[in-house]
């Protein structure tokens, strides 16, 4: 019953949304991960972020894809807990455990173990439209514990200009997603962290934004 | 109520066009052997997007006039689309942006119902009103002029004027005439998109001498030579069939809308350059955005309805 309200879901409201309302062009589809486990990574902006990196797969692979979000903000309401938990398959991280320990990730490494696409913004918020917050390093204890899973890094642009935060409605803009190489575990957190920041700078550029990675402590900003 | 009985001189036109691409077609594994293989790929892409366009197109002008005007409608909406996405707007600017779209289904709503004058109205003097009092909900002046500017034009190129194409279609004393209201837009949009092909092929070909290259560098005045003369002979030999026009007035016609087709497609590349951006969007492959396949279109519709209306030709006197 919950999957086919979520396929009614995303094929009356969603896709008519990102496909018709806004329009999508993926760059380098290529680079996608088909299957699990894989983690994507994006640029966060906007509510429609999820949506839209949901809509760059078939709708038979919808239940396959789990999006990570702050338990606080989307549990809020019974509404909005089955909205995100049932209907979009939403792993709640309990930002209320010990920041960086196994509690605060168990349900996307429970998720990663289902063979599922995890959808994560290292951002953990969404912020000014345009303009990025420091990565936490979340992305990093999940690619250490699993270094066999791809990290997928994908820069959106568009979502956040359709709806930034705060926005009660959609304004039409055409969303543009990058998608880049697949990165691996490197051995240690701050080269790792500085890949992926580098491999989300070099897919803004490519995007023709300016928006580029915000300043995180120990990080080497390249010229 | 749907007008659902195509004209037959519109039909053996479509027919016609569909020959047309089934000879590129069938050409293009000739050229392939002689032009380099990047271009061969263009071309082959171009033809691919042409016949899907083609058929939209004439799908569109068979299901009858309500179709037809909602079709141009959505181009309307894929054009302003692509428009704002290259136009710098404010986040403060939402409320105007959102207003502009809505203007899409009113301009369209009001040629559907046959009110002709409104819809010229609508844009140019209604429109400006509410986008400024849109502009001024979140209380931000630094930057409203600039953004009042930017919106508006957007309606203009976007709405505004392939909203003419719309009027067209419409055009109650075009009854009479051998096409139709269909038949007088689809020889307008053949002129101006063969004239448009002509002048970037023989361009391509034959290019030398640079008409305005710190605008468009891939413009030439052997192109557009080609082009007028291309935009010419299609509007004489199509007018019987088409049009009300007698041999002159054709001429005449097709002098008009290649002139302000290759005019059109100028002040697109000055905003294009303007953004730092080379086609307007990725939705046709081969030919770039929506707007970049009807930037020849956004001047000659507006000018070669309003000669219709207001200049006195074969098919009665104003």
């Amino acid at each position: 019953m919950t999957a086919f309200l979520r396929l009614l879901f995303h094929l009356l409201i969603v896709r008519p949304v990102v496909h018709g309302l806004l329009g999508l062009d993926v760059r380098h589809r290529e680079h996608l991960p088909e299957t699990g486990p894989a983690i994507l990574v994006a640029n966060h902006d906007s509510h429609l972020d999820a949506l839209v990196l949901m809509s760059m797969y078939p709708l038979g692979r919808l239940a396959r894809l789990a999006p990570v979000a702050a338990g606080a903000y989307f549990a809020r309401t019974r509404l909005a807990a089955f909205l995100s938990t049932r209907l979009l398959r939403t792993v709640l991280l309990r930002r209320g455990a010990r920041r960086g320990g196994e509690e605060v990730l168990a349900g996307c490494d429970a998720a990663l173990a289902r063979g599922e696409v995890l959808i994560l913004f290292p951002e953990g918020t969404r912020g000014e439209p345009g303009r990025a917050a420091p990565f936490r390093s979340g992305v990093a204890h999940l690619a250490r514990r699993r270094p066999d899973v791809p990290v997928v890094p994908v820069f959106l642009a568009g979502p956040g200009r359709a709806m930034p935060r705060g926005a009660t409605l959609i304004v039409p803009f055409p969303c543009t997603a990058v998608v880049g190489r697949p990165l691996r575990w490197t051995g240690d957190r701050a080269t790792f962290m500085q890949a992926l920041e580098d491999a989300m700078d070099a897919l803004a550029r490519e995007a023709g934004t300016s928006w580029r990675c915000a300043a995180r402590p120990g990080r080497l900003v390249a010229r | 109520m749907l007008s659902l009985a195509p004209n037959g001189n519109v039909v053996v036109a479509l027919a016609g066009i569909v020959g047309l691409l089934g000879a590129v077609q069938a050409a293009l594994p000739a050229i392939a052997r002689h032009a380099a293989p990047t271009l061969a790929a263009e071309l082959a892409l171009r033809v691919r997007s042409w016949w899907i366009m083609v058929a939209t197109f004439g799908a569109a002008l068979l299901l009858g006039r309500e179709v037809s005007i909602a079709a141009i409608g959505c181009v309307s909406f894929l054009a302003l689309r692509e428009y704002f996405a290259l136009a710098p707007t404010r986040p403060a600017d939402r409320p105007a942006l959102a207003l502009a779209y809505l203007a899409i289904p009113a301009a369209y709503g009001l040629l559907l119902l046959g009110w002709r004058e409104a819809f010229m109205l609508f844009v140019p003097v209604v429109m400006p009103f509410g986008l400024a009092v849109a502009l001024v909900l979140r209380a931000e002046p630094k930057g409203a002029l600039a953004s009042a500017a930017t919106i508006f034009w957007g309606l203009l190129l976007a709405v505004y004027a392939p909203g003419w194409l719309a009027l067209l279609v419409a055009l109650p004393e075009a009854e009479a005439w051998p096409g139709g209201g269909a038949g007088l837009m689809l020889y307008l949009v053949v002129v101006a998109q063969l004239s448009d092909v002509v002048q970037y092929a023989a361009g391509k070909l034959a290019g030398r001498r640079r008409v305005i290259p710190a605008v468009s560098p891939g413009k030439s005045w052997e192109g557009l030579a080609a082009g007028l003369a291309a935009a010419l002979a299609a509007a004489v030999a199509l007018a019987p069939a088409l049009t009300p026009f007698s041999r002159l007035e054709a001429a005449l016609a097709g002098a008009l809308v290649g002139a302000t087709g290759f005019l059109g497609d100028l002040a697109i590349s000055a905003f294009k350059r303007d953004a730092g951006i080379k086609d307007t969007g990725t939705l046709i492959p081969g030919h770039g955005g929506v707007l970049d396949r009807i930037d020849s279109l956004i001047f000659a519709a507006p000018l070669f309805a309003l000669a219709i209306l207001v200049l006195p030709h074969s098919g009665g006197t104003p």
